[in-house]
């Protein structure tokens, strides 16, 4: 094209309108990439490679900062009511910042457990923290998402970062194998979800949710064979990222393979952005088809209940097992979005939100037992942990209990809202399924806490516990993970402790050691024989595990304010 | 000459037949990463063809992020194939078998 003729273009176009931005509807998305963007700066900014401290520092301010701005939003939409920015291309309303919530709060998390990873693996410095940020910013913008492109553009941002997050302890070869496995399955579900949206548009000329769901509303498309191709594409892309059976093939390995912190960032984070989106497009803009979809949601939900429950039974690496427990979890999500109603939605956005504390604080637990190297998931690894370490056992059966569903914890709310929905809906066989499935579930979980309240064997004699118990203030024993744990804040982590049997010695040692153990953390290798016994807790890792704990038996006693946020954020949904 | 549209999105959906297939079927893992390009530009093709006949510019705008997104894939892609390709010597699939169950 010559000059000339493309000038004529542009004099003959009366303006190009930039389309107008709130930026406060973007706030933590911003906040987060920006966060990112500057431990880059910084790290290439000193000379020697920046220390892990002070990676850990920025990435907690960042997260807090996302958290904060999306608290602010909260209040703001709740003040001025749900709209649409930049050019119908973002929804700012209830659900978008519930999801931005939740994956704020799942990085805060996963930096305070990752910052004691990355000093036992010493596995290079603060690149964890910078995927992990780019991935969440674009979990967020799944959630906030209102066009189908905008959606497939969170799921890349979200999904490279978790590959390259995949691989990142080069020294494990497992971590490798894993990254490319979930690179080829999630690049084959993107490229599946890229030829939905292209039907998608095809069939109803935009790719904007709004818009989609006002051309459903006026045609009858009943007999549409592309747009339900295309409905069915996108299902299978989701169903990949939220590994539902039979798209799951991959997520055993990787949770196996994966860094154990980025094994539970990917659990929250993939899984909350996933289901923003899949919530948004099908309940919101599908509708008016849910009688196509809902047949095939319900068989994905009764599928993933079933194989996730029963083949979870014959794991024996912990991780496996969290991982077919994971695709079981989803089973019970996916029950809200079969039901297609407020309920239902309001349901699996409490399911998300308090899974993520669950799940977080599980793998920070099997973070700090897996020791130097992120081997030591077997089962029996956790025979004898509570004779050792009570309150880090305690802490882990509370959160497995919780995934099992027992009352008193937000899990069973979880469960119990679900299958409240799909009843509501009339899906009684899936609410039936759901609950049996659930007793499967509990299996396993019990499985766990038992190995850890049972005796550890020969090597389970209480003699030789005095020298870790000494030891403790430096390598963090026993009484370092009661020291730390204190300062969590955690309420439940006394009583715990007290409940361990060894409540007396734990609770004099912890105020002392409580300063020791924050400023020495893991540094001093432990010597063998007390690393044969018991692993050290970093305080950042007692913090975030306290935090999970603290939250997911607090709410699941007073359960109003949690459930009121989810309800709230159904209801401002656009 | 016109071609309808159609004749264009039969073509797409035989090219993402082939990635698809050939995704599953091929063992070499840079085969693969071209069977997944393959379906990625199947669906771009789709997305001019319904531009095209939609009269609508937007879907000619959408190749351009898909066309983004499928690049910033390869480059981190090829990046953990040389990863692994480093510490085991080979880039077949079937050689990854450490995890199973």
């Amino acid at each position: 094209m010559s000059p000339s003729l493309l000038l004529g273009v542009a004099a003959a176009t009366p303006r190009f309108r930039t389309p107008h931005i709130d930026y406060l509807s973007i706030l933590p998305i911003l906040i987060m990439m920006g966060g990112a963007v500057a431990i880059v700066v910084v790290s290439s900014l000193v000379r020697r490679q920046l220390r892990t401290g002070v990676g850990t520092l920025l990435a907690i301010v960042t997260s807090l900062a996302a958290l904060g701005a999306s608290l602010t939003q909260w209040a703001d939409v709740a003040d001025h009511g749900a709209k649409v920015t930049i050019a119908g291309a973002v929804a700012y309303d209830g659900f978008s910042v519930f999801i931005q919530v939740t994956v704020s709060i799942a990085m805060l998390l996963t930096v305070l457990v990752g910052d004691g990873y990355l000093r036992r693996e010493d596995v290079g410095g603060p690149e964890l923290y910078v995927l992990a940020l780019l991935s969440a910013s674009g979990a967020m913008v799944m959630g906030s998402a209102n066009d189908l492109i905008v959606i497939f553009l969170g799921l890349e941002i979200m999904s490279i970062a978790l590959y390259v997050l995949a691989a990142f302890n080069h020294r494990r070869t497992e971590s490798g194998e894993a990254a490319l496995k979930y690179f080829i399955l999630g690049s084959f579900s993107s490229a599946i979800f890229v030829y939905g949206i292209a039907l998608v548009y095809g069939a109803t000329g935009s790719t904007n949710l709004p818009e989609i769901a006002d051309y459903l509303s006026k045609n009858v498309v009943a007999s549409n064979g592309v747009l339900l191709a295309g409905l069915a594409l996108l299902l299978v892309g989701f169903g990949f990222k939220i590994a539902a059976v039979p798209f799951h093939m991959w997520s055993p390995d990787v949770y196996q393979g994966a860094p154990s912190p980025v094994t539970g960032f990917m659990a929250a984070v993939a899984k909350a952005g996933a289901f923003a989106a899949l919530l948004r497009v099908f309940v919101s803009s599908f509708g008016a088809e849910r009688a196509d979809w809902q047949p095939i949601v319900w068989a994905l939900a009764i599928l993933s209940l079933v194989v996730g429950a029963v083949l979870a039974l014959s794991q024996r690496d912990v991780k496996r097992m969290l991982a077919y427990s994971s695709i079981n979890q989803a089973g019970f999500i996916l029950l809200g979005v079969q039901a297609a109603d407020g309920r239902g939605v309001a349901a699996s956005l409490y399911y998300v939100f308090v899974y993520t504390f669950m799940i977080i604080g599980t793998f920070a637990v099997v973070t700090v037992l897996a020791r130097t190297g992120d081997r030591g998931h077997d089962l029996s690894e956790y025979r004898g942990l509570a004779k050792r370490q009570p309150l880090l056992a305690g802490a882990l059966a509370i959160l497995l209990l919780a995934q099992a569903g027992v009352p008193f914890t937000t899990g069973f709310l979880a469960k119990f809202q679900v299958v409240a929905a799909a009843v509501d809906a009339h899906s009684y066989a899936l609410a039936a399924v759901a609950m049996a499935s659930g007793a499967i579930a509990a299996f396993f979980y019990l499985r766990v806490a038992i190995a850890m309240y049972s005796p550890a064997g020969a090597s389970g004699d209480d003699a030789s516990h005095e020298p870790a118990g000494a030891a403790g203030a430096g390598v963090g024993g026993e009484a370092g993970s009661a020291g730390s744990g204190s300062p969590a804040g955690s309420g439940m982590a006394d009583p715990v402790g007290a409940a361990g049997g060894r409540g007396g010695a734990v609770g004099v040692a912890a105020p002392g050691v409580a300063m020791l153990s924050l400023q020495v953390l893991t540094d001093e290798a432990p010597s063998p024989e007390v690393a044969g016994r018991t692993v050290p807790v970093p305080a950042l890792a007692a913090t975030a595990l306290g935090l999970a704990v603290a939250f997911t038996v607090v709410f699941g006693i007073v359960p109003a304010p949690i459930v009121d946020f989810a309800h709230r954020a159904t209801l401002l949904f656009l | 000459m016109t071609i309808a549209g159609g004749w264009y999105l039969g073509l797409a959906a035989v090219l993402f037949a082939i990635g698809a297939l050939g995704l599953l079927v091929r063992r070499n893992i840079l085969v693969m990463f071209m069977c997944v390009e393959l379906m990625l530009n199947a669906a771009n093709l789709t997305f001019v063809t319904f531009a095209r006949m939609l009269s609508d510019i937007g879907g000619q705008v959408l190749v351009f992020f898909v066309l983004v997104v499928a690049a910033a894939e390869v480059v981190v892609g090829l990046g953990i194939v040389v990863a692994i390709f480093r510490r085991r010597n080979s880039a077949v699939a079937d050689d990854l078998h450490l995890m199973k169950g």
